[in-house]
C-alpha cells in the first residue's frame, strides 16, 4: 500500500482535475445563443464583482504588460511551470541516485 | 488569489503593503541564516520555491465551472518554518504581476499577505497541531496544505470585501459573494494541492529521510517498514 501511496495519489489528482471537464456545469449562454467562456478564471470573477459592487471604482494602474496577447500569456505560464519542474525532477534525480549510493556503500562495508 | 492591478484603493494598497513588508523582510533573514547554518539545505529550499513556481502556475478547471489554481505554500511552510516563504512568495507573485499581467504591482502586498503570509503560516500551525493531536503524517500533510490553499483564498475574499464593501450589507454581504466567487471553486483544487504536497513529502521521506530528521519534520527513528 505504502508502496503505491504516491502512484494512487498522483490518479486521484489526475481524476479530479479531469472530472469538472465533464461535470461542470455549463457556463450560460448569452443572447443570440453566444457561449460565455467556459472555466473563466475566478480572478477575472472577482475583478467584475468588483465592479458590480461599486461601478463609480475607476482602477487607478493598468498592468504593466498587456499587450502580450493570450499566445505570449500561456508561454509564460507554461515557462514558469517548466522551471519548477525541472528543478524538482533533478533533485530528486540527485536524492535517489545519493540515496543508493549510500545503500550501496553501506553493503560495501559490511561485507 | 490575484487581486487585479489597480483594484485596490490606495489606501488600501499601502495598508497592505506595509503590513507585509515586515514579513517579507524577517522571513529574508531567516532564510539566510538557515542556509549560513546548513547550506546544504539550500537545494531543500530551491523545492520549496519550485512548487509554488509550479502549482502558482497550474490554472485548474473546478466543478463551479471557473478555473483557478493552487498556491503550493504549504510544503515550504512546513519544511523550513511559514517565515521562509514570505519571501518566496513574493518573488513568485512578482514574476506574474510583471510578466504574466496576473495580480499587480499595486496590489502586490495584498497579494503577498494572503498566499504567502496567512497561507503559510496557516499550515505550519495545523501541520503542528495535527503532530500534537498524533494524527498520521500524510494526514497532517494533507490538511495542512489544503486547509493552506482554502484560507489563501478567505483572505483574499476578506481582503475585497474590505475594499468594497455591499452598498447595502457592507462587509459581510460582500464578503460572502467574493467568497461564493473564490471558496466553493477552490476546494477540489485545495484537496489537489493537498495530494501534491503528500506525494512531494512521501518522496523526500524516502530519498532524504536524514534531512527531514534533522529539520525535526519527522521523528529521530522514522517506522521503517
Amino acid at each position: 500500500m505504502k508502496r503505491y501511496q504516491n502512484i494512487l495519489l498522483l490518479i486521484a489528482v489526475v481524476a479530479l482535475a479531469a472530472l469538472p471537464l465533464w461535470t461542470a456545469k455549463r457556463a450560460p449562454s448569452g443572447p443570440e445563443g453566444s457561449q460565455a467562456a467556459q472555466f473563466s478564471g475566478t480572478d477575472d470573477k472577482a475583478k467584475d464583482l468588483a465592479q458590480n459592487i461599486s461601478p463609480a471604482y475607476k482602477p487607478w494602474a493598468k498592468p504593466l504588460m498587456t499587450q502580450q496577447g493570450g499566445e505570449i500569456g500561456s508561454l509564460l505560464f507554461a515557462l514558469q511551470a517548466a522551471l519548477g519542474a525541472g528543478f524538482i525532477g533533478y533533485y530528486f534525480g540527485v536524492s535517489t541516485t545519493r540515496a543508493r549510493m549510500r545503500r550501496e556503500t553501506d553493503t560495501e562495508t559490511r561485507c | 488569489m490575484h487581486i487585479m492591478e489597480g483594484f485596490l484603493p490606495v489606501t488600501h494598497a499601502v495598508g497592505w503593503s506595509l503590513a507585509a513588508a515586515p514579513f517579507v523582510g524577517y522571513g529574508l533573514y531567516t532564510i539566510k541564516k538557515s542556509v549560513r547554518e546548513n547550506p546544504e539545505r539550500r537545494m531543500l529550499l530551491g523545492v520549496a520555491a519550485a512548487f509554488t513556481f509550479v502549482l502558482s502556475a497550474l490554472k485548474l478547471p473546478s466543478v463551479t465551472g471557473s478555473s483557478s489554481h493552487p498556491t503550493g505554500t504549504g510544503l515550504g511552510a512546513v519544511l523550513f518554518g511559514p517565515t521562509a516563504m514570505a519571501p518566496i512568495g513574493a518573488v513568485v507573485l512578482l514574476f506574474q504581476a510583471i510578466l504574466l499581467a496576473h495580480g499587480g504591482l499595486t496590489t502586490l502586498g495584498a497579494n503577498i499577505f494572503s498566499m504567502a503570509i496567512v497561507g503559510p503560516f496557516a499550515a505550519a500551525a495545523i501541520f503542528r497541531l495535527a503532530k500534537a493531536l498524533k494524527l498520521p503524517f500524510g494526514l497532517s500533510i494533507f490538511i495542512a496544505a489544503s486547509l493552506a490553499d482554502l484560507l489563501t483564498y478567505i483572505t483574499t475574499s476578506a481582503q475585497l470585501a474590505l475594499a468594497f464593501p455591499d452598498p447595502i450589507g457592507g462587509f459581510f454581504a460582500s464578503f460572502i459573494k467574493f467568497s461564493g466567487v473564490f471558496a466553493f471553486t477552490q476546494i477540489p483544487l485545495a484537496i489537489i494541492e493537498g495530494l501534491l504536497t503528500v506525494v512531494v513529502m512521501n518522496s523526500l521521506l524516502r530519498y532524504n529521510a536524514r534531512e527531514l530528521q534533522e529539520m525535526k519534520i519527522t521523528a529521530a527513528q522514522p517506522a521503517e517498514a
